[in-house]
């Protein structure tokens, strides 16, 4: 491997020539990114070309870096709840749950069993939402257009229902310290069980639209192959854990709320490639309407939020908690640390996409750069949610 | 003495009436493309300026003309600036052997076909140059793309179209219509319903559509080749491709669909229904397919449609003998 | 051999079946609302900025009580509540109250309990909805307008007091309306 002789030839800032400075001679090092059709946001991705193969890739982040975390050393508890929403806008229920669910966990505190089913019931519908968001953008990264309008339909009708008892359509701060901020009226219960036949209906003409396609086939299937033990060093979860053949799922491996009351399958596939990933998120929409339509039959009456929850004042008692759910992107876990103060004295987030986003690097390694771009796609990425 | 005044009279009215049309089909056809594709996605599309918002390509074409040239740092002027105009006159050209109707034609040479296919090579020349020319490695490989695509996608096309001229005896696309007939199963494609299949495809390639349209593929290379065009730069382009698929879905009619030829209607009517009628499965193909990767739009070229267009050409020719002799 | 060739066919099958799908939707009706003249039926459930609520004798006076419980929970400080000042007492009140004052009893405050000024910061605010379900009367809630749109951030500085009595002024002729650039005042 020749080195670059002229050092001080080399342009761009200091990821740039850093990368570049390793770079074969007479390849070309081009920068995807931070803004880019295909990095879904302000992602960037240095990648070393040999023509169109990719020798080298190298994920640059920090472009949407929000301090969350920091955010959350200058609130108290209550208050940080609106952050959640903000960190993945994909699946903002999935965040809510895992921060209020540490906050309980550290001050012991009992939800309601009707706000448990309130909570899955919103939480898998949002994963749906994020389901057809990632399916819809990742179509589009594969050069078909029309797939992300049919899938922004239907995704419209979750946020339609999910806007009743939210009020917002996209980064939810629902769920309390105890319970969530408003139960299901009977306009939304109706609403939502008019949905589960009518998404059922249109899962076939997914299908047939795509994921039959010959052309769809061929472009992700054997490609941005992950072993297992690549995901395992990562920490990748999620649906890029279950394409790669790993059944790990936190509703099943470490049971919370009232998934363990509830029947439905974990799908995994053994093809490892992006088809693999493709075919768990397909599969995982039909299971979280099998579980929205259990809950919605297995809810009882009652209060959705505890008598007596926190106020924005309330302190968490002084140690420490962790609570992991599982997002539409993998773990999402919160860590919470109090010394009894006014706020918590640390917050650890735990981001399904950055571990993911990791494993890029290596898989992408000597593929062309268009399935370059098909697997980071495959990785459903969130941007907000890597930086943080 | 007469007839050739008649004839630089009829290449003048022609050129003009080309150049003319070529602007309007621009026109019509992005409108097309936006309804087709809107009502696909089932939105509306352009529905504001003027009836269905048929004005609206118009509106954006005085948006491009009104908006600054721009070219990059580092670029080579006069490459930079011939690639689009490189790509857009050939256009014109390619539109004057094309028969609309019986004698309606503005060039009537017996090599018509010839030319076509010469001149529409062209079109990959300004692509390198656009891509090459504008100092962005996005355009370049765009252009590289483009240039092995072109290449590749024109051999097959070449051989399919001339499976028709054996069984036509000619190059001349009058005369290749005028051996057809009125009825469907009076059409080339009944016999060669193959290399029509070639032909689609390989033309579906060679004008860079989608799923083919790796070129300017934006979820990998942002705009590929024409990634530094502002203004009519990119305009040009932009309506070279359009009148490009004109032309490729013209000469499929003419070899393959009987031209002018149909029932009841006159010719020119029928000429232009048809190839409405390719022109609108090229945009459906647009808006259905993904995009396939360059390795594989290679391995269906020589993998699949090459030696399937040299076997057809083959048995082609062995019929064309066979009735000969008999 | 005819295995391979029996999957060819399927998967350019695959190519028509999809062609189908877009056909179909190509001939069904859109479903887009073509907004500036047709609005979509889903924004009654919508929560827009906040406002004040009104009394139910009084729409014009809010029913806050001025104690700030909001402005301690919101997590992006986006509320200021600004107490009204005691008015000053008439000398006979002020006789009423050194008399009270000797007798040993606790004088009665006079003072209104509603604010003053109720400064919002639209801006900053992120719609969580922790000043309302902490207020102890239920004085604040979300309007249902998502139509809110201004040319400056001071645009989004209301004086929320200001906002109630205009409605309430306007009230009837349209309830819904969103306040204007000319009623905020910071």
């Amino acid at each position: 491997m020749t080195r670059y002789q002229n050092m001080e030839q080399l342009t761009g800032d200091f990821y740039t020539q850093n990368f570049a400075k390793t770079a074969r001679e007479g390849s070309l090092i081009l920068n995807l990114g931070p803004q880019h059709p295909s990095t879904h946001g302000v992602l960037r991705v240095i990648v070393e070309l040999d023509g169109e193969y990719v020798m080298r890739a190298e994920p640059i982040l920090g472009y949407l870096h929000r301090m969350h975390e920091k955010m959350a050393e200058v609130k108290t508890a209550a208050q940080f709840i609106p952050n959640m929403g903000r960190v993945d806008y994909g699946h903002a229920m999935g965040w809510n749950w895992a921060f209020v669910g540490a906050a309980e966990k550290a001050g012991g505190i009992e939800v309601p069993e009707r706000a448990e089913y309130v909570r899955v019931i919103t939480c898998e519908l949002n994963r749906i939402a994020s389901h057809l968001l990632w399916w819809g953008a990742y179509l589009l990264d594969l050069g078909a257009f029309t797939p992300i309008m049919y899938a922004f339909d239907d995704r419209e009708k979750i946020l339609d229902i999910l806007q009743i008892p939210t009020g917002s359509r996209l980064t939810y701060s629902y769920f309390r310290i105890g319970g969530v901020a408003q139960d299901l009226d009977a306009d939304c219960i109706r609403r939502i069980r008019e949905f589960i036949p009518w998404f059922r209906s249109r899962l076939p003409m997914y299908k047939d639209l795509v994921s039959d396609n010959i052309i769809l086939r061929k472009r992700i299937e054997e490609i941005g192959v992950i072993e297992q033990d690549v995901c395992r060093r990562y920490g990748a979860t999620g649906p890029v854990a279950r394409g790669s053949g790993i059944n790990y799922d936190v509703r099943r491996a470490a049971p919370y709320s009232v998934y363990p009351k509830l029947d439905f399958e974990i799908p995994t596939s053994d093809l490892k490639c992006a088809r693999g990933r493709y075919d768990v998120r397909m599969a995982e929409m039909e299971q979280c309407l099998r579980i929205v339509e259990q809950c919605l039959d297995m809810m009882p009456e009652g209060e959705v939020l505890v008598k007596g929850a926190p106020k924005p004042s309330w302190k968490v008692p002084k140690g420490e908690a962790y609570f992991a759910v599982e997002g539409a992107r993998g773990k999402i876990g919160a860590y919470v640390v109090s010394d009894g103060g006014k706020n918590i004295y640390r917050t650890k987030l735990r981001a399904p996409g950055f571990c993911n986003l990791s494993l890029f690097a290596e898989v992408s390694r000597g593929t062309i750069l268009a399935d370059a771009v098909a697997i980071l796609g495959s990785l459903d990425l969130i941007i907000p949610e890597i930086d943080r | 003495m007469n007839a050739i005044p008649a004839e630089l009279l009829r290449i003048l009215i022609g050129l003009v009436a080309v150049a003319a049309s070529v602007g309007l089909i621009g026109l019509v056809m992005v409108w097309v493309e936006r309804k087709v594709a809107g009502h696909i996605q089932r939105r509306p599309g352009p529905f504001e300026v003027g009836p269905s918002g048929v004005l609206q390509p118009l509106c954006d074409a005085l948006k491009l003309v009104g908006k600054q040239l721009f070219m990059p740092s580092g670029a080579d002027p006069i490459l930079f600036w011939l690639a689009p105009v490189l790509a857009f006159l050939p256009v014109l050209l390619l539109f004057l052997p094309l028969p609309v109707g019986d004698g309606l034609q503005a060039l009537n040479i017996n090599l018509g076909l010839l030319l076509i296919l010469a001149f529409s090579g062209l079109a990959v020349l300004s692509v390198l140059l656009g891509g090459w020319a504008s100092n962005n490695k996005y355009g370049l490989l765009g252009a590289a793309r483009a240039v092995a695509q072109s290449v590749a996608y024109e051999i097959p096309l070449l051989l399919s179209v001339l499976a028709v001229a054996f069984v036509a005896g000619s190059l001349d696309l009058a005369e290749v219509v005028k051996g057809q007939g009125t009825w469907p199963w009076n059409w080339n494609v009944m016999t060669q319903p193959l290399a029509f299949l070639i032909y689609f495809v390989s033309a579906l390639g060679e004008t860079n559509r989608a799923p083919f349209d790796l070129p300017e593929a934006e979820s990998e290379l942002t705009a590929g080749f024409h990634t530094e065009y502002s203004g009519m730069g990119f305009g040009l382009f932009f309506l070279a491709e359009y009148a490009n698929m004109v032309v490729v879905c013209s000469v499929a009619t003419a070899l393959f669909l009987g031209g002018w030829h149909g029932p009841v209607l006159p010719g020119p009517v029928w000429f232009v229904l048809k190839v409405s009628a390719l022109m609108l499965l090229m945009v459906f193909a647009r808006w259905t397919y993904p995009r396939v990767r360059f390795d594989q739009l290679l391995v269906i070229n020589w993998k699949w449609l090459l030696p399937l267009a040299v076997a057809n050409l083959l048995l082609t020719a062995f019929f064309v003998k066979l009735a000969q002799f008999a | 051999m005819i295995k391979e060739a029996l999957n060819t066919m399927s998967d350019l099958w695959s190519l028509m079946v999809g062609l189908r799908v877009t056909k179909k939707y190509f001939l069904d009706p859109q479903v887009t609302v073509r907004y500036p003249w047709k609005a979509v039926s889903n924004i009654d459930s919508y929560k827009g900025h906040l406002m004040l609520v009104g009394g139910k004798k009084d729409k014009g006076l809010a029913k806050c009580i001025s104690c700030g419980m909001c402005a301690m929970a919101c997590p992006s400080n986006c509320l200021t509540v600004v107490k009204r000042k005691a008015p000053k007492p008439t000398p006979e009140e002020e006789q009423a109250l050194a008399e009270a004052k000797a007798k040993g009893e606790k004088p009665k405050d006079k003072t209104p309990k509603d604010p003053e000024k109720f400064l919002y910061d639209f801006t900053l605010c992120s719609l969580c909805g922790t000043c309302m379900e902490n207020c102890p009367v239920g004085a604040l809630d979300f309007t249902g307008s998502p139509y809110l749109a201004g040319y400056s951030r001071e645009d989004f500085h209301f004086d929320l007091v200001q906002v109630l009595k205009n409605q309430a002024a306007i009230e009837g002729v349209d309830e819904s309306a969103a306040p204007e650039a000319g009623q905020s005042e910071a």
